[in-house]
C-alpha cells in the first residue's frame, strides 16, 4: 500500500471529523495500527483541530468538581430512593417491636413487684392473725386454769370490802390452804396513782394485829383480768390491801387501807 | 526538538489510551484528566454553534454527563475518543438551536462562520479568543474556514458540505486536507 498517497487523499482528516462510514473507520484504524506514519498523521491532524476548537471561544468550562457533584448526585439519588422504599418495613417494624417489648417487660416487672408487696402484706396479716390466735389460746388456757383453780374444792372465798379511803372499792381473795396459794381478784380497785402500788397483807388478829406482806400487785395496770396469784404460807385470819409507794413497804400504811376482809371462822 | 516533541506526543497518546480504558471502567480520576484535556474544546465547539455562553456552559456540562453515562458505548475501533465526544457535543448543540426556546429568542439561524467574525473589529468579537484564532487561521481562504466549520463544528457530511459551499463532492476531501495542512503550518509558526 502507498502510505503517502493514502495520507494525501485527505481521508484521515475526515476520520478525525467523524464523517466516514463505519466501514471506512475500521479500515483507518487497521492501517493506523499497521503503519506508524498513518498513526502519527492522525494524531497531528487531531492536534490541529484541538488547537482550533480550544481557541474558538473564550468560554471557560465549569470546574470538574461541578460535573463530579452532578454525577455523584445522580448516583446518590438512585441509592436514596431505593433506601426510602425499603426503610419503613424493616427498621420501623423493628423499632416498634422493641418498644412494645420494652413496654411489656416494664409492665410485667411492675405487676411482679405489686404481687410481691401484696404477698408481703398478706403474709404479715397472716402472721399477726396466727399470733392473735396463739395469744387467744394462751389466754383461754390461762382463764380455764384460773377458773379450775377457783372452782377447787379447797378454795375459801373471802370478800374484801371497801374502807374509809375508798368505800366503793372491793376485792376478793380465793385461798387454797392446801396449795398455800391466794388468788386476789382486784377488779374492784381503782388504778393506783403514779409512784404507788397495791400491797396485799395477811393479817393475824389475835393476840395482836400482825400484818405480813404476801405480795405486791406491781403488774396491776398491765394485767387485764386483774387476778393475781400469791403464795401464802400463813395461817391468815384476814386479808387487807393498802396503797404503798412503789416497791412496797415493810409495814402497811393503814391510812391507805383500801379493802379488808376476814376469813370466816371454821 | 522534533524528536522530543515526537516522543512527548507518543507518551501523551499512550497515556490517552490508558485514560480512555480507565474511563470506560468508570474511573472518576481518569475522567477528570480527560475533562481537563477536552472540556475547553468541547465547550468551544458548543459555544460556536449556540452563541450563548450561559447556555453553552450548561449544555457542555450535560454533554460530559452524557459521555460519562454512556462510557461503555465508546468503541475505539470506530474512531478517536475526541471524535466520539465531539459528535455528542455537536448533536447536543444542534438540538439546542433547533429547539423551540432557542427559536423563540429569534436567534439568527443562518450559518455564521468564523470568517465573518474575524472580519469584525477585535473589540466587537467578545466571545472569541480572536487574536489567537486569527493567527491560527492566517492565510486560510474563506472557503477553507467555512469548510472546517461545517465538517468539524457542525458535523456536515461531505455531500452536505459540498452543497452548502457549492463545490463538487469529490474535491471536499483534498480541499479539507489542504485547509488543515495550512492550520498545522500556522501552529508550527506560532
Amino acid at each position: 500500500m502507498d502510505v503517502e498517497k493514502y495520507i494525501a487523499s485527505g481521508i484521515l482528516e475526515l476520520y478525525v471529523a467523524g464523517t466516514l462510514s463505519d466501514q471506512e473507520n475500521l479500515e483507518v484504524v487497521a492501517y493506523a495500527k499497521e503503519y506508524q506514519e498513518i498513526h502519527d498523521e492522525i494524531i497531528a491532524i487531531e492536534a490541529s483541530v484541538l488547537e482550533l476548537t480550544a481557541r474558538s471561544s473564550k468560554l471557560q468550562p465549569y470546574p470538574f468538581t461541578t460535573l463530579k457533584n452532578q454525577l455523584e448526585g445522580q448516583k446518590d439519588n438512585k441509592v436514596v430512593s431505593m433506601q426510602k422504599e425499603k426503610k419503613p418495613w424493616i427498621s420501623y417494624l423493628g423499632w416498634a417491636a422493641s418498644v412494645l417489648f420494652a413496654i411489656g417487660l416494664f409492665w410485667t416487672y411492675n405487676q411482679n413487684q405489686e404481687l410481691k408487696s401484696e404477698l408481703e402484706v398478706v403474709s404479715d396479716a397472716n402472721l399477726r392473725l396466727e399470733n392473735q390466735i396463739a395469744d387467744s389460746d394462751t389466754s383461754l388456757e390461762k382463764t380455764q386454769a384460773l377458773l379450775n383453780a377457783l372452782r377447787a374444792k379447797e378454795i375459801e372465798v373471802i370478800t374484801l370490802g371497801g374502807q374509809a379511803v375508798s368505800p366503793d372499792s372491793y376485792a376478793k381473795a380465793y385461798w387454797n390452804k392446801t396449795e398455800e396459794k391466794v388468788f386476789i381478784d382486784a377488779k374492784g380497785l381503782p388504778e393506783p396513782p403514779d409512784g404507788f402500788v397495791y400491797q396485799v397483807w395477811s393479817l393475824k388478829l389475835s393476840p395482836t394485829l400482825t400484818p405480813t406482806s404476801i405480795g405486791i400487785l406491781d403488774t396491776f395496770n398491765e394485767d387485764e383480768n386483774k387476778v393475781f396469784v400469791l403464795n401464802n404460807t400463813n395461817n391468815s385470819e384476814a386479808f387487807g390491801i393498802t396503797l404503798e409507794p412503789t416497791g412496797g413497804s415493810d409495814s402497811p400504811n393503814l391510812e391507805q387501807l383500801y379493802t379488808l376482809g376476814a376469813v370466816s371462822a371454821t | 526538538m522534533r524528536l522530543f516533541l515526537f516522543l512527548a506526543s507518543n507518551w501523551f497518546y499512550m497515556t490517552l489510551d490508558k485514560l480512555v480504558e480507565g474511563f470506560k471502567k468508570r474511573d472518576m480520576a481518569a475522567f477528570e484528566k480527560l475533562y481537563a484535556m477536552y472540556a475547553e474544546n468541547i465547550c468551544g465547539v458548543i459555544s460556536t454553534i449556540v452563541k450563548n455562553d450561559d447556555r453553552a456552559q450548561e449544555i457542555c456540562q450535560d454533554v460530559f454527563v452524557k459521555i460519562w453515562n454512556n462510557a461503555e458505548s465508546y468503541n475505539a475501533s470506530k474512531g478517536r475518543f475526541f471524535t466520539w465526544i465531539l459528535n455528542i457535543a455537536r448533536n447536543a448543540a444542534i438540538d439546542e438551536i433547533r429547539s423551540k426556546s432557542y427559536k423563540n429568542e429569534k436567534k439568527n439561524l443562518s450559518a455564521e462562520y468564523f470568517v465573518s467574525i474575524l472580519e469584525q473589529p477585535e473589540e466587537v468579537s467578545e466571545r472569541m479568543d480572536s487574536k489567537q484564532l486569527k493567527r491560527l487561521l492566517l492565510n486560510l481562504k474563506e472557503k477553507c474556514v467555512q469548510l472546517i466549520e461545517l465538517l468539524y463544528y457542525r458535523g456536515y457530511t461531505q455531500k452536505e458540505a459540498a452543497e452548502e459551499l457549492d463545490i463538487p463532492v469529490g474535491t471536499i476531501k483534498t480541499r479539507n486536507r489542504s485547509c488543515i495542512s495550512q492550520l498545522r503550518e500556522n501552529m508550527i509558526v506560532k
